[in-house]
């Protein structure tokens, strides 16, 4: 179908992506940038579903369900190291986490 | 049109909202909001299959998994401290950085629309509902399980990963060596935990 224009959830996608970047940024909460991780995992899908219908190609659909795998994976992984974090101490500061060794 | 408007307001709203909250608990109900406008979205852009994801596992498994460990941390012992602002003077840079580069993606959007490439199309559009139309699973699943079949694999791989990670990292105490005939004598054979339990 022609004339669809992806332009406008593109730059949704764009707002969206840099209102989880400040997150990350600003907060130091570790569960609260998670979920601006997980803003931007989710701007970076609407955009690829936009440009996947402007296409007219599964190929965006395809993608998007490898990211959400991969954010799915991402989310259980850094919690469970926010879990062994606060067992350490009861102080959850990312500052403080300067020195994540193995 | 209109549709799009206000699902992009509510968009933005709660993700401004789930950012700015200073309690995690507010900031998954807002995150919720988001997902659900972000399905909302999904339908409109004639992917069904993606928006039925987006709600089955973004709100019914990531974040109840938010939930869980929010429950879990702050349990017994009340909100958790998040310790003095180490750069309090760091809002107003970021925010001036992160508006330039907001500026700098819009202006390239906006520099003209986005009109597609000559190509040809791997599905068509039709009714929703019906299969073999763009977005349905029908075609997603041909797709997934023909083109993409090794990248379906891969993320098997990864998801298997990231379960024996997560109880390599979250894991309580490591289990005891069984004391088979063929085991070797008691040695100090203690490894370290990356969590000291309690």
């Amino acid at each position: 179908m022609t004339g669809f224009d992806a332009s406008p959830y593109a730059a949704l996608s764009a707002v969206m992506f840099f209102i989880g970047v400040g997150g990350v940024i600003l907060r130091r909460n570790p569960l609260i940038m998670l979920m601006s991780i997980e803003l931007m995992f989710n701007a970076a899908n609407l955009a690829l579903v936009a440009f996947s219908r402007a296409w007219v190609n599964n190929a965006g659909h395809v993608f998007v369900f490898l990211v959400v795998t991969v954010a799915a994976a991402e989310a259980a992984i850094a919690l469970a190291i926010v879990v062994a974090l606060f067992r350490r101490s009861t102080n959850v500061d990312v500052d403080e986490v300067a020195r994540l060794r193995g | 049109m209109i549709l799009f408007w206000i699902l992009s307001v509510v968009l933005v709203a709660s993700a401004v909202f789930t950012v700015s909250q200073k309690s995690p608990v507010y900031s998954v109900v807002g995150l919720l909001i988001n997902f659900l406008a972000l399905a909302a979205f999904y339908f409109t852009l004639d992917a069904e299959f993606l928006a039925v994801i987006q709600i089955v596992i973004y709100s019914g498994a990531i974040l109840m998994l938010f939930v869980f460990v929010i429950a879990l941390l702050s349990s017994g012992i009340g909100p958790f401290r998040e310790g003095p602002n180490r750069m309090p003077r760091a809002f107003v840079p970021a925010v001036a950085v992160v508006a330039l580069f907001l500026g700098l993606v819009v202006y390239g959007i906006a520099r003209g629309p986005l009109v597609p490439t000559p190509h040809q199309p791997t599905s068509t559009i039709g009714a929703a509902g019906n299969a073999n139309v763009f977005g349905s699973i029908a075609d997603f699943g041909v797709a997934l399980f023909t083109t993409y079949l090794l990248p379906f694999e891969v993320t098997a791989f990864i998801l298997m990963v990231a379960v024996i990670g997560v109880v390599l990292i979250a894991g309580d105490a490591v289990p005891q060596p069984t004391l088979g005939h063929h085991a070797a004598p008691k040695r100090k054979r203690r490894r370290e935990s990356i969590v000291k339990s309690r």
